[in-house]
């Protein structure tokens, strides 16, 4: 393995690492600060007590998770300047510029209000002690959609044009960040917090019921919960159907992919449990599957909205296969031709940069306008084989199924939770419905987790569609130094979660000792 | 009306001040949390930025042209 593929395996390893724990935090603090907002909100309306305690018991739960995760998402600025300078470089201000809206504005309401949260009861009057409960919350959300305005920047490029002067990308249009892959990942993410937060607060909750502490409080904060987290999914669920439109258009191999689908055609199906075939190729005739059960025109749908759609396989993609509404083959740019065309975008760049030290202008002028000709598919120059540019797809296979399956078993969870809580008094009796609630928890982390596998692993083998693969994202640097820091990391992210687990725990415990209703 | 708007300002700073003094004072589980902060704020500001993760393009090159130089020859020779 030569020292420049160790690089590049061992910095994803390290990024994704570090993205997995941080997003360990974030969903719960996204969803917990609304529901709290809510709680402390029905507390301020009905002047009840228990509302008060209950908010006060959720908030604690929640600055122990904001205080463990807070600065975590710092890791990942740190490891964009050391092992993924090229990138930094390479995208200029578009990255960088929802990044610093990101810290200057959003972290600093949140950081703000989440002191008078915390230090404000009986100090500020209770309409600014809610409003700063409910700034938190907005502030942790503004501070997701910079961040996922940034991610779905590089999934679809935007808004920008390249100057071979700097060798950086130049941000001409703002909004145009905004996109409907921006829009979409934005609520599908929050959202999805919320649903994790209903989770956490119903599995909390049985905890109560089981040891039989504060029955009344945890029937009522299930009840909060459920609710919370069913509009949550239903929405992420939402969301999520407008994602894979999105998607469709924008990264047709990232759903091919999310499929293993190799071959389209028209009325495509949904794989709904299928065995991948690991011996498939895109260029050989094996089958896609060694088993399967299909849903008829389930990715069409999915994909286009459309039950007679065509959805093109990864096959069709490399050849630049596609089908129009209306059902008429068309060509889209082949991968070898992408890949030419890249190549000649890179010579383009390579000639600017000799023209402009030799300082001969007429060269400049032609090897820009090159370069311009071709630079939507910079990045494929890089590969040598169609191979490289398919992304893993097994793990993307599996991983969306994993999400989608948990997400639809969230679902069902908590309609059945609120069936039960409200129409019976089994879940207060049950101990094996309690039991189920509880190991629901840490799935509900997996689901999530599993979301942003689809979203990252699915989008391989680039770090800019298109533009720049990870291969040439990373700095020159060894592989050693890489390697150290990784386990360094592994070392300190272990010990800070098992400390948040514990002190978790131990409050959870502590808390349920005393009367919160 | 200066000594007036000057004499507001310390009594809104001391408020502030007060406010979080007495709030950290006043914390029960929130002292493990911070001296948990402290401790990872520290190695993550300290020792990793500083040991581990320098900015590979501001250690290595004075200006920007010479930045822009090392990313175009990097972009264009893999």
């Amino acid at each position: 393995m030569s020292d420049l593929t160790t690089v590049v395996d061992w910095s994803r390893l390290q990024f994704a690492i570090t993205a997995i724990y941080h997003w360990l935090f974030v969903p719960l603090t996204l969803g917990l600060s609304v529901m709290v907002a809510i709680m402390e909100s029905i507390y301020l309306k009905t002047k009840s007590e228990k509302w008060l305690l209950a908010t006060k018991f959720w908030m604690r739960l929640f600055g122990i998770n904001f205080a463990i995760g807070v600065a975590t998402g710092i890791i990942l600025e740190f490891e964009f300047g050391t092992n993924w300078s090229n990138y930094s470089w390479f995208v200029g201000d578009i990255f960088g510029a929802p990044l610093a809206i990101e810290g200057i504005l959003a972290f600093f309401m949140e950081s703000t209000f989440v002191a008078v949260m915390f230090f404000g009861w009986n100090k500020v009057s209770p309409r600014f002690h809610l409003a700063s409960t409910w700034l938190t919350s907005i502030g942790a959300s503004i501070s997701a959609l910079w961040i996922l305005v940034a991610n779905a920047w590089m999934q679809y490029p935007v808004g920008m044009e390249f100057d071979p002067e700097q060798m950086r990308n130049v941000m001409d249009n703002f909004w145009a960040l905004f996109s409907g892959i921006a829009v979409n990942k934005f609520f599908h993410a929050v959202l999805s917090g919320w649903a994790l937060s209903g989770v956490f607060v119903i599995g909390v909750s049985c905890w109560f019921l089981w040891k039989k502490r504060n029955v009344e409080f945890a029937v009522r904060s299930i009840k909060v919960g459920a609710w919370f987290g069913l509009v949550g999914m239903v929405l992420t669920m939402y969301t999520g159907d407008g994602s894979a439109v999105e998607v469709t258009k924008h990264q047709p191999m990232k759903l091919a992919a999310m499929e293993g689908l190799y071959h389209g055609h028209q009325g495509q199906s949904l794989a709904a449990v299928a065995v991948l075939n690991p011996d498939k190729e895109w260029n050989n005739d094996e089958d896609e599957y060694l088993f399967d059960i299909s849903l008829p025109y389930g990715l069409s749908i999915l994909g286009r909205h459309d039950a007679d759609a065509f959805i093109p396989g990864i096959t069709d993609i490399i050849n630049g296969v596609d089908m129009n509404a209306e059902g008429d083959t068309i060509n889209t740019v082949s991968y070898a031709d992408r890949i030419a065309m890249g190549k000649k975008a890179q010579q383009a760049l390579r000639l600017y940069g000799e023209a402009r030290e030799a300082g001969d202008s007429a060269a400049m002028a032609s090897s820009l306008k090159n370069l311009k000709e071709n630079y939507r598919f910079f990045g494929y120059g890089y590969f040598n084989s169609v191979n490289e540019a398919i992304p893993p797809v097994g793990l993307t296979f599996v991983m969306f199924r994993v999400m989608v399956v948990l997400g639809s078993y969230f679902l069902l969870f908590f309609i059945v939770v609120l069936l039960l809580v409200y129409k019976s008094t089994l879940l207060q009796k049950s101990v094996w419905l309690q039991w189920i609630a509880m190991v629901s928890v840490p799935f509900m982390w997996i689901c999530s987790e599993a979301g942003w596998a689809v979203a990252e692993v699915g989008r391989q083998p680039w770090t800019v569609q298109d533009l720049l693969p990870t291969m040439a994202s990373v700095s020159a640097v060894p592989a050693s130094s890489v390697i150290v820091t990784f386990w360094l990391f592994a070392l300190i992210f272990t010990v800070l979660l098992i400390a948040e687990v514990s002190i978790m725990c131990r409050q959870i415990s502590k808390e349920s000792k005393k009367a919160l209703a | 009306m200066i000594p007036y708007i000057v004499q507001s300002a310390k009594k809104g700073i001391k408020n502030i001040w007060l406010f979080y003094y007495n709030g950290f004072r006043e914390m029960t589980v929130g002292k493990t949390l911070w001296l948990i902060i402290i401790i990872k704020l520290f190695i993550f500001f300290v020792v990793m930025k500083l040991f581990f993760f320098p900015d590979f393009l501001s250690t290595n090159f004075e200006n920007d042209e010479d930045r822009a130089e090392h990313v175009r020859h990097e972009l264009t020779s893999r």
